[in-house]
């Protein structure tokens, strides 16, 4: 295991500089994964065309990231190495991700850390002068780079310059506002793709050696979540009907600390980072009776004694406390609200409380420390976290699900690959924190830069084509055929009102508990939407320049598909794990309880035509250097 | 009882970059203290489709104020009344029932109009473009922590680091400069070791292409300080000033 990546690299077929002049690649998407592979495609001399939907490729959602960066570079000296990086990963993700996949990725994080750097990243530093670690959830060592509560900003700002050097080469050919809308296959192979330019409403054909997808998650099925309100899943799921398979849609994180829905015209959650868990310390009333006078407006939790709160976490998790990973901390919280001990108007909020930090450490370094996270508190709920505890609540917040990919980071079409958020590789059923930067970065800068070439190198004869093929004219009328239909329904109801429906049916049965019922039900509700959709939607305007809310139905017209495929994975997945949970598979004590003898696989679903049930594909997981267990973080 | 706002609002509508633009005016009410003022104008587009008219067009996207998508010039002002936030992270209780909000685009020659509140905001791309990077590759580069850099330096790097790329700062300049864009990158960079070595050549050629775009000249009255929601220094003008100065008397 340890060998394989630099087997790889060692043996691995590459394409000469003068080759390489002469061979095209896509990259849709410029978050973190994106950026960084069209950066480092262009320093490499190939010629590159990059896709974003945002005004700027430095707005993709990579942005938002707060906490930080994981790497096994043990410069605090508490005992990490790339072993533990990669058994902690496999161990966070509950055991339902590709072993290879997940040590390359552990032993690559420590030049993602150097790469940045020497980027000019101003990561958090110590005195002395050298970087300075923090702890993050799901493992015990202090091994997260953090630059203020801003680290995916500053990362992706890393690699958005570096992205702009090569636009300024011009290796790399930008276009903003793009989006893509349908992917075109030539022989069977990912050879373009139509992208919908979305000022002028205008579609147009590229052509690609090889297309790269890094178009991040389908947290927005959900509607509500810390998604950025233009992610979507419309790529994934274009490549999903050209033949790349979907695996373990079904695995969508649900972070612990977010701020809680207050209202019905609420159009997103916002999520304070996991970062807060390193000095906040969770808590619920212990008596029923507090809970519901703190719920009436006539208890406040300052007033709750100490002796009368329930710090749930460390009293359940004595080992981990308040650093529990991301699925048993959501869990837990849901709990508690569910027994009746929530807090909020509504109830559905618990405690994340920083008196006793600042009373150990002082304001100050709090302040130093997380600032920008209670400013942003502040500013939403308009109460002042550094005197009153902050009140959070679970939220979607990433999908461990995506495009499956083989160990070169391929999807099943092949010339498609697949990077960062949108593909499924890494993180198994859970995700850990400041994991998910990690990822984004080891795919665009150290993996595809290498695997890529391994495909292209047998294409080094294959001329450019010039989008005039038969196969781009026709791509280019699908999506425009189903553009023109959306428009043509002229029903009742706006986009946004027919994607609350789809987000509540989510939320309700296919969010943080699961079960057979429930997911049948879905699935009928799902259907019923996407009837709706297809019959009631009305968008206004035409197809002629600028139309947002045929670009929202688009993307809703794919969420719709997305949540149904969410919802028949979980209702495969018999057995309970990481942020997969179904009520009827739980120990006593209520922690997930997986099916190893059954359910140890990736499920890879292939899609059989409009209406039909896709096919289920098992990747068997096979584990080598690690043992299977029931997680335990007590 | 929740508060809510039964409001007037003044929109700026333009189709295209070369169209006319008019005001609208449209009520809504009942509108949420709690709520953010993207969410009042969600409501707003709700309300339009519903009647069946075209919504309007404005630039959105993480809604926590760190992408630096959201733009609009409330009542006077870039990001609106509130400090240190962005638009999207405005809320409604800074506003009183009844009272008439202006809702106008970015204004400078910089950011052509796309569409309604929308403006292109490419010319800060081409701006980085132009120098705004450590010219590395990727791989062979040494350890993160072979070269010590002092905590107050990395710090203040990362405060000049801290800018969204808004255009906030332009949008509040009378000669529509953007240089305390400028500057925050140069800063960022010149601040570090690793950004030291193209300092000069970065500061002048970031300049050259700030001006070949159109924006104005820079003549210190500070409202870009004042408006930026990001709380960007004009000390790192200063310094821009320092770096494009020694750069030239070296030429």
């Amino acid at each position: 295991m340890a060998q394989k990546w630099t087997n790889y690299k060692a043996h691995q077929k590459l394409v000469n500089p003068s080759n390489k002049r002469k061979l095209d690649i896509i990259v849709v998407g410029t978050g973190l994964a994106g950026a960084s592979a069209a950066a480092s495609f262009g320093e490499m001399g190939f010629n590159v065309k990059v896709f974003t939907i945002q005004d700027s490729p430095r707005r993709a959602h990579s942005i938002a990231a707060q906490g930080g960066i994981n790497a096994a570079k043990n410069y605090p000296n508490d005992g990490d190495s790339v072993y533990r990086l990669f058994y902690d990963t496999v161990k966070g993700g509950d055991y339902r991700a590709r072993e290879a996949n997940v040590y390359r990725l552990a032993e690559v994080s420590n030049s993602i850390i150097d790469q940045c750097v020497a980027q000019g990243v101003p990561f958090a530093r110590e005195y002395g002068g050298l970087l300075d670690n923090r702890s993050f959830g799901g493992a015990q060592v202090s091994r997260t780079f953090y630059a203020k509560g801003q680290t995916g900003q500053q990362l992706l700002l890393g690699a958005y310059q570096a992205l702009m050097r090569q636009v300024e080469l011009k290796t790399v050919k930008l276009y903003t506002r793009n989006e893509l809308v349908n992917i075109v296959m030539v022989d069977g192979k990912a050879r373009g793709i139509i992208s919908r330019d979305l000022v002028t409403g205008k579609t147009q054909r590229h052509f690609g050696h090889a297309v790269v997808l890094a178009t991040g998650g389908y947290g927005n099925t959900f509607f509500l979540s810390t998604n950025a309100m233009g992610s979507n899943g419309s790529a994934a799921l274009q490549a999903y009907k050209k033949g790349a398979m979907f695996a373990n849609p079904c695995f969508a994180q649900i972070h612990p600390t977010c701020i809680p829905v207050h209202g019905e015209f609420q159009s997103k959650l916002t999520l304070m980072s996991e970062s807060l868990r390193n000095d906040g310390r969770i808590w619920v009333p212990k008596k029923k009776e507090d809970a519901e006078a703190i719920r009436a407006g006539k208890l406040k939790p300052t007033q709750i004694a100490e002796e009368d709160r329930d710090y749930y976490l460390e009293r359940r998790y004595p080992a981990f406390g308040n650093l529990v990973p991301r699925d048993v901390a959501s869990r837990a919280a849901k709990e508690r609200c569910d027994a009746g001990y929530g807090v909020g108007n509504t109830g559905l909020a618990v405690y994340l409380d920083f008196k006793e930090s600042i009373e150990r450490l002082g304001e100050d370094t709090i302040r130093a420390r997380y600032g920008n996270l209670f400013q942003m508190y502040e500013k939403i709920v308009d109460d002042n976290p550094y005197d009153t505890p902050m009140m959070i609540y679970p939220a979607i917040h990433y999908t461990m699900g995506g495009i499956w990919v083989d160990y070169e980071l391929q999807t099943s079409v092949p010339g498609l690959f697949c990077a960062g958020e949108a593909n499924f590789s890494d993180h198994g059923a859970n995700r850990l924190g400041a994991s998910a930067l990690m990822q984004g970065l080891a795919d665009g800068y150290f993996v595809l830069p290498y695997t890529i070439q391994n495909y292209l190198a047998d294409d080094i004869r294959t001329p450019r084509m010039s989008g005039d093929e038969k196969e781009f004219v026709e791509a280019e009328k699908e999506s425009q055929d189903r553009l023109n239909k959306l428009l043509s329904i002229k029903g009742q109801r706006s986009v946004d009102s027919i994607h609350k429906e789809l987000g509540l049916i989510m939320w309700d049965f296919v969010g943080m508990a699961r079960n057979k019922e429930g997911l049948q039900n879905a699935i009928e509700k799902i259907r019923a939407v996407k009837k709706e959709f297809w019959s009631n939607v009305r968008i206004p305007g035409s197809n002629d320049g600028m139309n947002i809310e045929l670009e929202k139905a688009n993307r809703l017209a794919d969420f719709i598909e997305i949540g149904e495929l969410m919802a028949l994975d979980a209702l495969n997945r018999e057995e309970s794990c990481g942020g997969h949970f179904r009520e009827e598979h739980q120990t006593e004590e209520g922690e997930a309880l997986r099916h190893d003898d059954q359910y140890a696989y990736v499920s890879c679903w292939e899609y059989k035509g409009d209406n039909q049930e896709p096919e289920l594909h098992k990747e068997e997981l096979k584990y080598e250097e690690i043992q299977l267990v029931q997680r335990n973080y007590k | 009882m929740e508060k809510t706002l039964n409001l007037t609002l003044k929109v700026w509508k333009q189709n295209g970059p070369r169209e006319k633009g008019r005001f609208e005016t449209y009520k809504v009410s009942n509108i949420s203290v709690d709520s953010s003022f993207l969410e009042m104008m969600d409501i707003l587009n709700e309300q339009l489709i519903n009647e069946g008219k075209e919504p309007v067009a404005f630039d959105h996207d993480c809604r926590e104020g760190i992408c630096g998508m959201c733009s609009l010039y409330i009542n006077g002002r870039p990001h609106g009344p509130d400090d240190d936030v962005t638009t999207c992270q405005l809320h409604m209780r800074k506003f009183k029932d009844g009272e008439t909000i202006i809702i106008e685009p970015w204004r400078s020659a910089g950011f052509p109009v796309i569409k309604d509140l929308i403006v292109d905001r490419t010319a800060f791309d081409k701006i980085i473009a132009a120098g705004g990077y450590v010219s590395v590759n990727t791989g062979g580069v040494p350890d993160a922590n072979a070269l010590p850099i002092p905590k107050p330096d990395a710090d203040e790097a990362m405060d000049a680091a801290s800018c969204i790329g808004c255009g906030a700062c332009v949008a509040a300049c009378k000669n529509g400069s953007a240089m305390l864009f400028v500057s925050a990158k140069v800063s960022q960079l010149a601040l570090l070791p690793q950004g030291r070595v193209e300092a000069a050549r970065r500061a002048k050629n970031m300049v050259a292409r700030m001006d070949e775009l159109g924006f104005g000249n820079c003549t210190n009255t500070g409202a870009c300080e004042v408006e930026c929601p990001k709380g960007i220094s004009l000390s790192n003008i200063s310094r821009l000033n320092r770096e494009f100065l020694t750069a030239k008397i070296k030429d």
